[in-house]
């Protein structure tokens, strides 16, 4: 790996003071909304005193407010359910896409691979306006189900892609031995294959779940009750009201999302970035 | 089943072919494909197709039926006095922000590439404003750049390029508000090609920086001879995603400052989304909407040489 | 214990022919070897009659039983990949069961089947490990006894002995021939190791461009080569092959003895052998050289046994002989055998 070496005591300085920039350029925003978090209110709407330090001691009544008197544990509740289900269909239909593109696909799978790879490219915000007629269409607005239908659209054409760099990544003989001792092709690929490609479908799991959260222009378009609302959706809309924000809350409801799903990430990052170099090299 | 030498062979023949169907490459691969592509289809391609109905069309939410006007809407929506602030405010969204993120992405690469201490902490942080969905980490922003209680009111007060008791209206002035969008995004996409970086950097071996330190490169040289050249195909794909979801976002404009002030932050998706969802003209919201997409069919149509350059090399 | 048959089969990948008509027939229990360099179509062959290929034409029959369009399940054979394929994610045990699994045997059975396999091949004591802990040689027993559990009609092995260290390959290679003549059941062994080829088969099939080239025991494709490419492609060096006239003459180099070795002997020919190299390893010497007077162009090779102690420097010019029966003539054109009277030599 070309790293940077840092023998000279100029060099080690450099990095660590980059490092540091970098920290505190990402990492402000988020240190800024955990501070107010726990600010009782006398103490945030005053400006004359130093902002990080608390003048009076930290509360968490606001967070205790956030989920008690705010729709926010049904925004995330809601997440759940729309993550989970948008996985399933996401497996279904990427899993098998995945296998017949590394495998069985010759010429005219590399062109179907691209195809799917290029859908990726489509922006929503050129398709939210037809969908939400079509959404209205057949009746689903207003519904977690419209957003379930939807986001596959997206998450499929990652999915497959990952899954393939995976698939690719298994050799071929033991799925061809798997066939000589006894089992049809199909019977073969789920009994070896699929096993050893578990670690690549957990990161896939992973990353379809998380994708499903960023979206925000389809559940803004599609949902408008707040029982049925995302957190994406529902915490710039319903938990800002009129010109009275309760910023301690809203701080709270951005942090408890950000830093689990930042761990998450952290944890399946090398597998992601292998499944997609391995999507990438042809195999 | 007996053999038998000579020209009589008693030969049993082979089973119905339909027994075996599950080992019928020729059908297997198509048909594992086929559920994932009619999905796409269904939800991507198809109303791709509409959107461009639409735009010709002077389709509304509450329309029964499309009626074909040719290009009367699309000249609607670009006689739209703020179509063309959005539409340059798009083109200078993207090209700043990705501006920004190359040149910090970069660095950051190599900075996380060396070894430091704590440098699993620093990963962490810096992946957070990728990570994080985008409508939340805009709320923060949000607060971070509130007129009257944003923190770099203080910093700027102690710094003194403020009076006491001043404020920045970062948001309220549209200077100010086009810079704070350009900033949120950069902070955004930086992480994205930041990881994308750094998998290019460690896929470089080390040999070729190696032998350019024997033959007496010092670190500036090796960098911008060796190391960066070796790297820029990589960059290419970080920049093309990085302008692909940069030049179609919405979420940014919307949430922190709603297109304001006026319509001075208006993008071309955050004014589709207005017109076509607040306003109910769905035309007019599309051809807004597709104007995005010469732009992408020209990315998109980039990457696909780059892939399969990729492929042959 | 079947034969196996193959009839003008052929297949084609784009334009070009990887197997392009062979007729097989393999003896009952044989243990036939396919050599030949990489290229030459022996592992799609063997990938033929295993069915993870469709044949573009022709047919094949295991057993009296047509099947050409089977899949692999069906034809009841087993096979060994060079990287034994053994299943990572399971224990040698369940290894080896897996084929009694899709055979559907009953879970009670397995467990005696297993170990009557891995008691033909020593690895009862493995039985528990996963195969990322055991070494080469015992990654091949346990591919063997998977491939032996279900007891086929056929053993397929693809090149199962170049993933071993050298030093272990001629002990495997012992214990692969003790342990088929022990089971006698038909093996079809594939090989770009001429030595591996002669000390494993009972025939030996040399295949070069998709074509069987020439078929027969060791002895006949070593001392009767059918063409110039099994002439040079079997024995090391290779034969020496000479222009004279309209025609090839072939004699190998253990053959080619100084005269005064040989002894008279009628037919024999004499030839005045210009010495560039002489190399001494030991049990044989290596005498590079040529022959000015037949064919100044040809290397000529000489191997020279210990037991020869005939003085030889660069540079000597000193009469070598070859018996008339070792004298081999082949087509200048086509590289066939001709024989003595002029007739072209069937393989």
């Amino acid at each position: 790996m070309a790293a940077v070496r840092t023998r000279t005591v100029r060099g080690r300085v450099a990095v660590y003071l980059l490092a540091l920039a970098f920290a505190v350029f990402a990492g402000f925003p988020f240190l800024w909304a955990a501070l107010t978090m726990f600010r009782q209110d006398s103490d945030l709407y005053v400006t004359t005193h130093n902002p990080f330090v608390l003048a009076k001691p930290a509360t968490v009544s606001h967070i205790t407010d956030l989920l008690r008197n705010t729709p926010y544990l049904q925004f995330i509740l809601n997440n759940i359910v729309i993550g989970l289900a948008t996985v399933v269909i996401t497996l279904a239909l990427s899993l098998p896409a995945a296998y017949a593109l590394a495998r069985l696909a010759g010429r005219w799978g590399e062109r179907v691979g691209i195809g799917i790879f290029v859908t990726y490219l489509v922006p929503p915000t050129l398709l939210f306006l037809p969908l939400s007629r079509l959404i209205t269409t057949i009746g689903l607005q207003d519904s977690i189900w419209s957003l379930i239908v939807v986001y596959p659209g997206f998450t499929i054409p990652l999915s497959t892609w990952l899954l393939m760099g995976f698939f690719r990544s298994i050799p071929r003989d033991i799925e061809e031995q798997a066939q000589v001792d006894g089992y049809s092709r199909m019977g073969a690929v789920v009994r070896t294959v699929f096993p050893l490609a578990l670690p690549g479908i957990f990161t896939v799991i992973v990353f379809t779940f998380t994708l499903t959260m960023q979206d925000f222009i389809y559940a803004l378009a599609f949902i408008s009750s707040s029982s049925s609302m995302t957190v994406s959706v529902g915490v710039p809309t319903v938990l800002i009201r009129g010109d009275v924000f309760y910023w301690q809350s809203l701080m709270a409801s951005a942090i408890i999302v950000a830093v689990p799903v930042a761990l998450l990430y952290n944890l399946f990052l090398g597998r992601f970035i292998r499944g997609f170099t391995m999507g990438a090299v042809k195999g | 089943m007996t053999v038998t030498e000579g020209s009589a062979r008693e030969v049993t023949a082979a089973p119905r072919r339909a027994r075996y169907l599950l080992d019928r490459e020729r059908l297997l691969g198509p048909a594992l494909v086929t559920p994932a592509v009619v999905y796409l289809v269904l939800v991507v391609a198809y109303p791709l197709v509409l959107a461009f109905l639409y735009a010709f069309s002077d389709v509304t939410t509450g329309s029964q039926s499309l009626h074909f006007v040719g290009f009367q809407t699309f000249i609607a929506a670009v006689k739209d006095p703020v179509f063309l602030t959005s539409l340059s405010n798009t083109v200078i969204f993207t090209a700043a922000s990705q501006f920004l993120v190359v040149v910090l992405s970069t660095v950051l690469a190599f900075v996380l590439t060396a070894n430091f201490r704590g440098r699993w902490f620093v990963r962490f942080l810096v992946l957070m404003p990728w990570t994080t969905p985008v409508a939340l980490s805009s709320v923060i922003w949000l607060w971070m750049l509130d007129s009257i209680f944003s923190p770099f009111d203080w910093f700027a007060q102690v710094l003194g390029i403020v009076p006491p008791g001043g404020h920045i209206v970062f948001l309220g002035q549209s200077g100010l508000a086009m810079g704070s969008v350009i900033a949120l995004q950069t902070w955004r996409i930086m992480p994205l090609a930041t990881v994308i970086l750094m998998a290019g950097l460690s896929a470089i071996p080390s040999e070729v920086s190696d032998a350019a330190e024997v033959d007496g490169a010092g670190f500036w040289r090796r960098l911008f001879g060796i190391t960066l050249p070796l790297l820029s195909p990589v960059m290419t794909v970080a920049l093309l995603f990085g302008i692909v979801f940069t030049f179609t976002d919405m979420a940014v404009v919307y949430v922190l400052t709603g297109g304001g002030p006026g319509n001075a932050t208006q993008v071309l998706s955050s004014w589709a989304f207005y017109k076509g969802i607040n306003g109910g003209d769905l035309g007019v919201g599309a051809a807004d909407a597709l104007f995005m997409f010469p732009v992408l069919l020209g990315l998109a149509a980039i990457m696909l040489r780059l892939a399969s350059r990729a492929e042959v090399g | 214990m079947a034969v196996v048959e193959t009839k003008a089969l052929r297949k084609e990948f784009g334009a070009t022919a990887a197997v392009d008509g062979i007729d097989l027939v393999t003896g009952e229990g044989e243990y036939l070897v396919l050599l030949g360099p990489s290229g030459c179509g022996k592992t799609t062959l063997l990938r033929l009659i295993a069915g993870l290929e469709h044949p573009s034409d022709g047919d094949i029959i295991i057993g009296g039983q047509v099947v050409t369009h089977l899949p692999p399940r069906a034809r009841q054979i087993a096979m060994v990949f060079q990287s034994y394929a053994l299943y990572p994610h399971k224990t040698v045990f369940a290894n080896i069961a897996f084929p009694l699994a899709a055979a559907g045997v009953p879970r009670e059975q397995r467990p005696e089947k297993v170990r009557w396999a891995a008691g033909l091949l020593g690895i009862d004591r493995l039985l528990d490990r996963k195969p990322r802990q055991l070494s080469g040689g015992e990654r091949q027993r346990v591919a063997l006894a998977r491939a032996l559990v279900r007891e086929p009609q056929v053993f397929l092995l693809d090149e199962p002995l170049s993933n071993l260290d050298a030093k272990l390959r001629s002990s495997a290679r012992d214990e692969l021939k003790e342990f088929q003549q022990r089971v006698g059941i038909t093996t079809i062994y594939v090989t770009h190791d001429q030595v591996e080829a002669m000390g494993l088969g009972d025939r030996i099939a040399v295949l070069n461009e998709g074509r069987i080239q020439q078929i027969g025991t060791p002895d006949e494709v070593y001392h009767q080569p059918a063409n110039t490419f099994v002439a040079t492609f079997v024995g090391s060096p290779p034969m020496n092959l000479l222009t004279r006239d309209d025609r090839l003459l072939g004699f190998r180099p253990e053959e080619f003895l100084p005269a005064s070795v040989m002894g008279e002997r009628s037919g024999q020919a004499i030839f005045d052998f210009s010495v560039t190299r002489v190399e001494n390893l030991g049990s044989d010497r290596y005498v590079y050289g040529h022959l000015p007077e037949v064919d100044p162009e040809a290397k000529v090779i000489a191997k020279l046994p210990s037991t020869v102690t005939t003085p030889v420097t660069v540079g000597d010019q000193l009469p070598f002989a070859v018996n008339g029966g070792d004298l081999r003539s082949y087509d200048r054109q086509t590289g066939v055998r001709i024989a003595s009277g002029g007739a072209a030599v069937k393989p």
